[in-house]
């Protein structure tokens, strides 16, 4: 049995050399890729989340745990892709039109993609129609909007209103977030989901496409 | 003694409050970046800074938070000049100038942007500020050591008085960074960069300042420029509010003197009315 917990360390302590090391042990132990994804690199950014969430750790330690899982699953991405293994979820992620702000949603971005999922990163500043165009022909069933400043927050509205008058609404569960963002402004746009951290937006993802 | 030094020799000076909110009462669009209405609408940048100067603001800032080249577009030399003309005009020799200089939205340390572009769209904004005639830079609302470091350089290259100002607003105690820096350990590095003033704006409202600008009282000889947000926004319905009044902003004055403050203000959320009860409250507790 390989020393997994090797694995999950690196990622929580942010070293992806180690990280991509322990990946490469585990698949030459004979370890399926689908196994270390879910049993290891899932539980160990859920754990990340947990610190972040709990102010134990900050935005660069973040960005290094993210960066260590990216290591991993930049080894293990082809070969899932080679076994048939779909990602749990494709998301296209993007802060809103009027708004250059995009420290938030990139860690929302490398969070999603430690937490198994495809993202497909719009940048900031993105127009509604962007959102269609990329959900539509990327095939993403999970759409993540971000906004850091109360006045364009609004945008948020006019995207969700677009992908109804596209007739994608139903395609797709729209989730928000954002430094003045709330669960009530969530509600009151018909977003689908709200979470007010990175790491708690992970588990969001997961139980919207799961719903 | 320097510049700023004197200007503090009679004691705690009163700066301004928020502009953004200002200017959206003013008709600027939600979206819209208030930086370029220096250009297109500049008789309203400058009543919202009249409106602080009669307040009875002793500092007032520019409308140039944005005007960097990493944060927008545009003609930004001629946004940062007409920033710093509008706001000597509406000073009028009753207030001091301090030229506003914000973070550029990406973080170096996820290599989203290099140190090169960083100092170099630094660099020009502050010389345009500059030979704009500011009387000071303000380097404002900083997460990152590294980027402050490098605005911080740019702006002392030019010769004026360089205040740096950080946004405590994460932690179990909101007393750090988004990046989990302290107010010891700004100070520290402050210092070291050469700045002339250091201290806390933005945030999460007047309640945590004090304890911050003790801490960073404690940990250098600079003056302290303290400027809290009225609160975090509410959204009540489809519009934003504030939770803090100006009575209660004003109500914390003698803890924010006694706790340090040089200079102190109002940040997101304040208005003109916060200005004017910290002035009351300055003359009532003299």
């Amino acid at each position: 049995m390989p020393d997994l917990e090797k694995l999950k360390q690196a990622l929580i302590e942010g070293d992806w050399k180690a990280a991509a090391a322990a990946t490469q042990a585990a698949l030459a132990d004979g370890v399926a890729p689908l196994t270390i994804v879910t049993g290891h690199l899932v539980p160990a950014m859920d754990e990340v989340g947990r610190l972040f969430e709990c102010e134990e750790y900050f935005v660069p330690e973040m960005l290094l745990s993210a960066r260590a899982m990216k290591a991993s699953m930049d080894i293990l991405r082809p070969l899932l892709a080679e076994t048939g293994v779909e990602p749990i979820g494709r998301v296209v992620i993007g802060t809103v039109k009027g708004d250059l702000h995009d420290i938030g949603k990139n860690l929302v971005a490398a969070m999603l993609e430690g937490g198994g999922f495809e993202v497909i990163d719009l940048g900031a500043d993105v127009a509604p129609e962007l959102f269609i165009e990329a959900a539509a022909t990327r095939n993403a069933n999970l759409v993540a909007l971000s906004a850091l400043l109360t006045v364009t927050m609004p945008s948020m509205k006019t995207t969700i209103d677009a992908f109804l008058a596209a007739g994608l609404r139903e395609k797709v569960k729209i989730m928000v977030g954002g430094a003045p963002v709330t669960q009530q402004y969530a509600d009151s746009i018909g977003a689908d989901g709200y979470s007010d951290s990175a790491g708690s937006a992970v588990a969001l993802a997961r139980k919207l496409v799961a719903a | 003694m320097n510049a700023l030094r004197g200007w503090l020799a009679g004691g705690l000076s009163i700066s301004d409050g928020a502009w953004g909110t200002e200017l959206q009462a003013r008709g600027l669009e939600p979206g819209a970046a208030p930086d370029t209405w220096n250009l297109t609408h500049g008789d309203r940048v400058e009543a919202v800074a009249r409106a602080y100067v009669e307040a009875g603001s002793q500092v007032i800032l520019t409308n140039t938070f944005r005007a960097n080249a990493v944060a927008m577009k545009g003609d930004l030399e001629a946004i940062n000049r007409a920033g710093v003309a509008i706001s000597k005009r509406a000073a009028a020799g009753r207030a001091l100038v301090f030229a506003s200089i914000g973070p550029t939205g990406k973080m170096l340390a996820a290599g989203q942007i290099g140190g090169e572009q960083v100092r170099a769209a630094f660099g020009a904004q502050a010389a345009a500020l500059s030979s704009a005639g500011a009387d000071a830079l303000l380097v404002e609302t900083m997460s990152d050591i590294e980027e402050a470091r490098l605005a911080v350089a740019a702006a002392k290259s030019t010769g004026l008085p360089v205040i740096v100002s950080f946004a405590f607003d994460s932690g179990k105690n909101k007393d750090r960074t988004m990046m989990g820096t302290t107010p010891e350990a700004v100070a520290a590095a402050m210092v070291e960069a050469g700045a002339d003033a250091v201290g806390a704006n933005c945030g999460v409202g007047v309640e945590f300042a004090a304890a911050i600008c003790r801490r960073l009282r404690a940990a250098c000889d600079l003056p302290i420029w303290i400027k809290p947000n009225a609160g975090l926004p509410k959204m009540e319905g489809t519009s934003v509010r504030y939770g803090t009044t100006a009575e209660f902003f004003a109500s914390h004055y003698a803890e924010l003197r006694d706790a340090g403050a040089s200079f102190l203000g109002g940040c997101c959320g304040s208005t003109p009315d916060f200005i004017r009860a910290l002035v009351i409250a300055r003359c009532a507790s003299s």
